[in-house]
């Protein structure tokens, strides 16, 4: 019944041009089926030997006359079926050949917006374009565009969503730019090394295997345990650093812009008013050096790093630009847990604090490794008052206040009345916070 | 519009509930019927508990050994009591600009909720409580930890709260 009403749909949009992705896109599944080869064979290894040995030249290429083919007309016919146009409102992405779906992104709900160009996709010259808005997934990114076509379409994006007439978008072109920071090589390896993370990794992936040999001799059970210690001491040591690799950050109409990576390169842009919350963290090794590390929650986002390792001025004054009209307040202006919460986390109590100012709501913890979380007021989506029976009995409460990037931020150990009055105050900053803060279109 | 008007609907309703500007919030409680319905749901299953833990050891291995109906037994009068200290922590108030939940015995919580920020109200009625004529009320805002869930309302109230709640969110509307 509703089938005239679903085709005519298309009818109304004819005059939108739909494009095609890049043409290398067909390659880039071209490994699957070499994948589902090699997981069956480490899957069942004796299996994988004997059918080995019996496979005979002619069957070989009898089988790599069929998948060959098949894989190429999958390849092609998903890239040929992927169509994608951008509207004067939100941006279409039409794909599937049995299962058809389309998804439409709206401009003026654009959380951030990212260009990757994995290595071998810098190799051939292309990159993928995601568009960070909340409940998209992985297959609502563009995969591939050239490298230049990626570029123009991000600036037309954000353009559009910036509230420039659909007329003129194209014409904008790509917003100038101003270095804010950029992390020199040596001083991001020395953080990773004066992190504390990197050598238990590393301690855990030499010590445990060997350890594990002595104890039982069975090859199997160290490299069960051996490989994936190493895959998580090579990921927090020297896979950090070629990810955090000349880190750049900077500041245009269009927001921020973060660009890093060695191998992958990464752009990411995120528009004016859609950072939820910053967190300074500053871990033990790097506070003689006054060294800290600030990350960023944005809705829908998968990055969460701002600055991988910067001297603290220049973080606050990144942080300043980041939240327009925030200054973060120094450790003299956060007001300690009371005594009384000693019982409830002995020794770590102290490092709790909290400090509420005009702009934002601030909540340091942790002892060693000191993190102090900032929400804006404007992004506060509500605001609980926790208390335990171990907190009732020594007078204290949390107060958590959730934002929209899925992220609680506690206050923890608070003085009862403080926190009772807090809750009430908080509720109706975060209302009024609302009225000064900038329209989604951030240029209109 | 209407929202000053009395409402002669739902128990619980009858007097104001739009709590004053600025003054003391105006808590309304849970209706009987979710202690009754929870009440109801604890005896049978530990009912029937004891009865298996009493009879089988009992029949089999002797009488002493229904001893161990004991336990869930202790269980059901802990539980009723407990249910009953649960169902009276509850309560919510409607304000000029948000939505106060308060609950919890041993762990307390207390929730606000700006109007502004609410991205979707549900009103979910399973088929228990709707044999009790309950439904409940829950509130999403963009952040998934917001957990502002009133249960147990008569459904006529849940109803009207819902509509109250996506009118004044709608007024006061305001994304991430």
């Amino acid at each position: 019944m509703t089938a005239p009403g679903a085709a005519e749909a298309p009818e109304v949009a004819a005059e939108v041009t739909e494009r095609r992705l890049h043409p290398v896109t067909p390659l880039r599944r071209a490994w699957a089926p070499v994948a589902v080869v090699i997981g069956w064979a480490v899957h069942d290894p004796d299996g994988a030997q004997r059918h080995l040995t019996r496979l005979t030249t002619a069957t070989l290429l009898i089988g790599l006359a069929v998948i060959v083919p098949a894989a190429a007309l999958y390849g092609f016919c998903s890239w040929w079926f992927t169509h994608f146009a951008v509207t004067e409102s939100e941006l279409r992405i039409r794909t599937g050949l049995v299962f058809r779906r389309t998804a439409h992104i709206r401009l003026e709900r654009i959380q951030a917006v990212d260009v990757t160009q994995p290595l071998l996709a810098r190799v051939a010259g292309v990159s993928k374009l995601k568009l960070d808005v909340i409940g998209t997934d992985k297959k609502d990114e563009l995969a591939f565009l050239g490298a230049d076509e990626a570029r123009a379409l991000r600036a037309e994006l954000l353009a559009r969503a910036a509230g420039f007439a659909p007329e003129t978008a194209h014409e904008v072109g790509e917003a100038p730019a101003r270095q804010l920071l950029r992390v020199p090589p040596g001083v991001l390896a020395l953080s990773l090394v004066l992190t504390g993370a990197t050598w238990v990794s590393l301690a855990a992936a030499l010590v445990v295997p060997p350890v594990l040999w002595l104890a039982t001799h069975s090859l199997w059970t160290v490299l069960a345990v051996a490989l994936p210690l190493l895959g998580a001491a090579g990921a927090s040591s020297v896979g950090r650093f070629v990810a955090e690799y000349d880190w750049t950050l900077a500041e245009s109409p269009d927001g921020l812009r973060i660009d890093h990576g060695l191998l992958d390169r990464s752009h990411e842009t995120v528009p004016p008013g859609r950072v939820q919350t910053v967190r300074i963290v500053e871990p033990l090794l790097w506070r003689r050096r006054g060294w800290v590390r600030v990350e960023l929650d944005v809705a829908g986002s998968s990055n969460s790093v701002l600055v991988p390792v910067a001297p603290r001025e220049i973080a606050e004054d990144v942080v300043a630009r980041v939240l327009p009209g925030v200054s973060v307040p120094g450790p003299a202006a956060l007001s300690p847990a009371p005594r009384s919460a000693r019982w409830c986390v002995p020794l770590w109590w102290r490092g709790y604090g909290l400090a509420v100012t005009d702009a934002v709501f601030a909540s340091r913890s942790g002892l060693l490794r000191r993190s102090l979380a900032l929400v804006p007021h404007a992004k506060v989506q509500s605001v609980r008052r926790m208390q335990g029976p171990w907190e009732r009995a020594r007078g204290v409460a949390d107060v958590c206040v959730d934002t929209g990037a899925n992220k609680t931020v506690r206050a923890r150990l608070r003085d009862a009345a403080e926190a009772r009055e807090l809750l009430a105050a908080q509720a109706e900053r975060s209302r009024t916070g609302r009225r000064d803060a900038r329209p989604d279109r951030w240029m209109a | 519009m209407d929202t000053g008007s009395p409402r002669d609907t739902g128990p619980g309703a009858s007097q104001g509930t739009i709590g004053a500007a600025g003054g003391e919030p105006v808590w309304i409680a849970l209706p009987p019927g979710l202690l009754k319905m929870r009440r109801l749901l604890l005896v049978v299953w530990l009912g029937l508990i004891t009865l298996a833990a009493g009879l089988l050891p009992g029949l089999l291995a002797g009488p002493a050994w229904a001893a161990f109906a004991l336990p869930p037994l202790a269980l059901l009068a802990w539980g009723w009591v407990m249910t009953e200290r649960n169902w009276r922590s509850w309560r919510y108030a409607e304000r000029a600009d948000d939505l106060l939940i308060s609950r919890g015995v041993l762990w307390r919580e207390e929730t606000v909720v700006p109007y502004g920020r609410m991205q979707l109200v549900e009103v979910t009625s399973g088929p228990v409580e709707r044999h009790f004529g309950l439904a409940s009320v829950q509130l999403h805002t963009a952040a998934a930890a917001t957990d502002a869930t009133i249960p147990g309302l008569d459904p006529a109230e849940a109803e009207r709260l819902r509509d109250r709640l996506t009118e004044l969110g709608e007024a006061r509307s305001a994304g991430l």
